[in-house]
């Protein structure tokens, strides 16, 4: 049910973030329901594949798309309580997307381009550096928790207050900067170029057509919601559902909606506002990211634990 | 099943090169598989009843017969020994038969690989310091051999010879190691060993030889320079007994070592094995991702998977030495979980690097491509190796690291606020070291085997044999089922610390055997059955939604490139290209000789990586030795009664300190 929703909202999403960026661009732009009409005619049209592609171009978009969507469903959207969160933690979720990612590199060395290639080596570049900040801001969350289950870590933060942790902003701030180089958004990455020198996810994916670059956008998309979410129930966590009762669950869905908005607002002002990263600058992007969760991880063990 | 029988077996099988070139595939490799097979049953009866096997020889020294005994931490190794053997017996056969018309003979390959199993056997089987240095010695002598059996190339002899004289390096040490421990105990088999008690100072200098020794033959950083050279230059599934198994039989020793003779562990030992084992992780993936010989990328990554399951260690001794058992059995477990694991999916993409020697007669990626068109078998089992090593779910890599972040995530029920911060780095290192493991094996597997053929061996390739196919078929199952079935697997090795020290892990299968929660349920849980299911599920559903429409035909056309015109193999990244961003933002730990080379107009590019180890270890150590040989050079006179007076002398000398 819920997994039903956030695949279903995650076109959505893509969608504002594209029009209200649109908008601060001074461009009237296509309405945030144009991902569903794009997902729509890619699912009609036929596919072409690439006559030197082997069986693993073939199966990645499937791969891709089913391994985000396992990771989402372990996250938790609208209540806490999550019957699935048990079956995978948080360190599963990372697994899970970096299958994904694996897969979605081998495709782009499959079809023997040299575009492909440049894309999967960027993509694995940038995703080796941000791993250690992911879990780093990751493990801050988890030892404070003590568990590593989205949903208990979850659970731990309502029960915190609002008492400001140091150790929790700069996890913040790191998984922040993480989540926009996975998704890849601008500085890192651009998701609307196809510019040849500077694309990063979309070089590899250039070979896709129909219903495999259908999956392959949607899951995508489905990312960069499983980030908002999490970025929104972990750290913002009030007003998510207590009990998986109607009510609650309205409630929990219409919050999480309004944070959503939110984060994908600061996402299209950010994008704005920010211009695009060379490919050697990003190791100090991350570095960054990893220096921050880094210092969360510090000032929990140093100031929180003792206290 | 008596556990005398694997080596036994492995003996015979040795004997099989007395039979000829035919006798090898026709008598030596099925007896080989029948000792991996004795040895998996051997080893899995002990992981279910624990009660230990032990047997005296009336061999060796008048006063010291052999003490023979497999306890739980040995059945996990004859099981890892088994398994590793069973299949490169499946695959010698075929891949034995083009050294048929060389001119390095096969018999020796039989006499020198019987030996080397039966050795390896024995080292785990030995319980006393004499029949383990016997084994041990006889392990290390007879894979030189199998190192330099094609010695006719001058770098095949000289690895061998490199690996030689690391071997005794570290045979010395873990030598001097069981001599302080017998001095206390006042006898040198392992039971008077165990029951010594050892004062701390000499506790820890007997652990720091056994960790100099043991990691050298494991391969640590910075002592493992000898293994990218001598793994990759032997036969391939050779490389993958030695990658995937001998090394492990360094780990047993080193576990064996630490965790029972030396016993009462102190924090400390840890810490030094913690850091040295991140740093041979991290450093072990860089490397290899900088090679572009399959077999030596392999190798590196050897260097890389012993650091993670040296991390394992290291927690687990940090665990014990402060009074966390439980936390010390699951860093235990978690290191031995990787230990089974890298010997199957080392062994596995061994062997399959060797099915596309054998088909290609390449080493080089660089001349590789679309392999996987031509090798579809050797593909998706390569395929399958490649998840596994690049911890991914739901294979095995995947289960062991998350038991070690599990452990490393524990950090805070310590009390020293250094060890609480340095836990979480180390397990950043490994995060950062697994990420690099998958952008290594994506260009593994996106060069060699996708993409478009890059030469003509290549394009002329074609599936290997049967035997061949159904040597890495048994070892990509057995890859699959010890990522699915996590907690049977866990629940057998907390066997382990539950004899060694006393405590299992009481939790991991508190909710059935479909859920692996380590610590407590609460804390942590892993389903990975249902996590297969889920995948599986929402593939069919995705692909039988998308099928039902009008087009559910795929048609192929040119490939489309941003519209540039078609694109030929040279067109492709190359390896070296695809680590090329990774070898700036880490340039300063490589040696790198990069440039132009050639005059105008014909220039070549020109690339060389190099360890940097090299430079700073070994070239002053030899420095050093051959300014020492120099020296003494003049008690070289050649008289012979010269010789003899200074062994006289040195006899005399040596009398008068021991009284």
């Amino acid at each position: 049910m819920q997994l039903a929703l956030v695949v279903a909202g995650a076109p959505l999403l893509a969608g504002w973030v594209k029009s209200v960026k649109a908008r601060l661009q001074n461009r009237r732009g296509p309405g945030p329901l144009q991902p569903y009409r794009d997902l729509r005619k890619l699912f009609m049209k036929q596919v072409l594949v690439a006559d030197s592609a082997s069986i693993v171009f073939r199966a990645a978009p499937y791969v891709v798309f089913t391994s985000t969507l396992l990771a989402t469903a372990a996250v938790p959207l609208a209540v806490r309580d999550l019957p699935t969160a048990p079956v995978a933690d948080i360190m599963v979720v990372v697994g899970l997307l970096a299958l994904g990612r694996f897969f979605l590199a081998l495709a782009g060395m499959d079809v023997g381009t040299a575009f492909g290639g440049m894309g999967a080596s960027r993509e694995m570049l940038i995703s080796a550096l941000a791993e250690p900040a992911t879990l780093m801001a990751i493990f801050t969350l988890t030892m404070s928790a003590h568990s590593t289950n989205l949903s208990t870590v979850v659970g731990f933060q309502l029960t915190q207050g609002l008492v400001l942790h140091p150790s929790y902003l700069f996890a913040l701030m790191g998984l922040v900067l993480v989540a926009v180089a996975e998704t890849g958004r601008i500085p890192v990455d651009n998701p609307a170029t196809h510019l040849e020198l500077t694309m990063v996810h979309e070089a590899m994916i250039l070979e896709y057509s129909g219903r495999h670059l259908a999956l392959m956008e949607w899951a995508a998309w489905l990312k960069l919601t499983l980030y908002g979410v999490l970025i929104a129930n972990v750290f913002f966590p009030w007003g998510i559902g207590e009990t998986t009762d109607p009510g609650a669950f309205g409630i929990g869905l219409a919050v999480i909606v309004a944070k959503l908005a939110l984060l994908g607002l600061a996402l299209a002002v950010s994008e704005t506002v920010l211009a695009k990263m060379r490919l050697f600058r990003v190791p100090q992007y991350l570095n960054l990211a990893f220096l921050f969760a880094l210092l969360g991880m510090l000032s929990f063990l140093i100031l929180e634990v003792a206290a | 099943m008596p556990a005398i029988l694997a080596p036994i077996l492995a003996l015979l099988s040795a004997a099989g090169a007395l039979a000829g070139a035919r006798g090898l595939r026709l008598l030596g490799f099925p007896l080989f598989g029948l000792a991996g097979l004795a040895a998996i049953l051997s080893g899995l009866g002990h992981l279910l009843d624990p009660t230990p096997w032990s047997l005296v020889l009336p061999m060796g020294l008048p006063w010291l017969h052999w003490h023979l005994r497999l306890d739980t931490l040995g059945g996990v190794l004859f099981l890892l020994i088994g398994l590793v053997t069973l299949a490169v017996a499946l695959y010698g056969p075929g891949y034995v038969r083009e050294f048929e018309h060389g001119r390095s003979r096969p018999e020796a390959l039989a006499l020198f690989g019987g030996l080397f199993l039966a050795g390896m056997l024995l080292v785990v089987l030995a319980d006393d310091a004499f029949a383990f240095m016997v084994a041990w010695e006889l392990m290390s002598l007879s894979s030189y051999f199998l190192v330099t059996y094609r010695h006719d190339q001058a770098a095949n002899r000289r690895a061998g010879f490199l690996y030689l004289l690391m071997a005794h390096i570290g045979g010395l040490s873990i030598l001097l190691g069981f001599a302080v421990l017998a001095a206390f105990a006042g006898g040198f088999d392992f039971a008077a060993m165990r029951a010594a008690e050892v004062p701390l100072a000499w506790r820890t200098i007997a652990f720091s030889l056994a960790f100099l020794g043991f990691g050298m033959k494991a391969g640590l950083v910075p002592l493992h320079a000898w293994l990218p050279e001598a793994h990759p230059v032997a036969p391939s599934h050779v490389s993958a007994l030695m990658s995937g198994v001998m090394l492990k039989v360094a780990v047993y020793g080193f576990v064996r070592m630490t965790f029972d003779l030396v016993g009462g562990v102190h924090w400390g030992w840890g810490v030094a094995v913690l850091i040295t084992g991140s740093v041979s992780a991290l450093l072990g993936v860089l490397y290899a991702l900088m090679q572009h010989d399959l077999k030596r990328l392999l190798a590196y990554h050897s260097v890389e998977n012993i650091g993670i399951v040296f991390i394992g260690l290291g927690l687990a001794l940090v665990f014990f030495g402060t009074g966390h058992p439980v936390l010390g059995a699951l860093g235990l477990v978690a290191a031995l979980y990787h230990t089974l694991n890298h010997a199957l999916f080392k062994a596995l993409l061994f062997l399959g690097a060797g099915a596309v020697l054998h088909a290609t007669h390449e080493r080089d990626m660089e001349h590789m491509g679309g392999l996987l068109k031509a090798m579809p078998w050797t593909g998706g089992f390569f395929l399958v190796g490649c998840i596994a090593i690049a911890a991914l779910p739901p294979f095995n890599g995947f289960v062991s690291e998350w038991l070690t972040f599990q452990a490393a995530l524990q950090a805070w029920v310590l009390d020293s606020g250094v060890l609480r911060v340095l836990l979480p780095v180390s397990a950043a290192m490994l995060a950062l070291t697994g990420a690099l493991a998958a952008a290594c094996f994506v260009k593994v597997y996106g060069v060699a085997f996708l993409g478009l053929p890059r030469g003509r061996h290549v394009r002329k390739a074609r599936e290997v044999g049967l035997g061949m196919r159904l040597g890495q078929g048994l070892l990509a199952l057995a890859c699959l089922a010890f990522g699915i079935l996590p907690t049977v697997v866990a629940g057998l090795l907390a066997g382990v610390p539950r004899q060694l020290m006393g405590t299992g892990l009481p939790e991991a299968g508190a909710q059935g055997w479909l859920w692996l929660t380590p610590i407590s349920p609460a804390t942590a849980s892993y389903a990975a059955p249902l996590v297969v299911l889920g995948l599986a599920l929402a593939w069919a559903i995705a692909a039988l939604w998308l099928r039902r429409g009008e087009v559910r035909e795929v048609s192929r056309c040119e490939p489309w490139d941003c519209g540039f015109s078609r694109p030929g193999p040279g067109m492709q990244y190359t390896a070296t290209a695809f680590a090329q961003p990774i070898r700036r933002v880490f340039g300063m730990l490589f040696q790198i000789d990069e440039g132009m080379r050639g005059e105008q107009g014909r220039q070549r590019f020109h690339l060389q990586v190099g360890d940097r180890f090299w430079g700073w270890l070994y070239l002053p150590v030899e420095r050093l030795v051959n300014a020492a040989a120099r020296r003494v050079t003049f008690l070289q006179a050649g008289r012979l009664r010269a010789y003899l007076g200074w062994s006289l002398g040195t006899l005399l000398v040596l009398l008068w300190v021991a009284a």
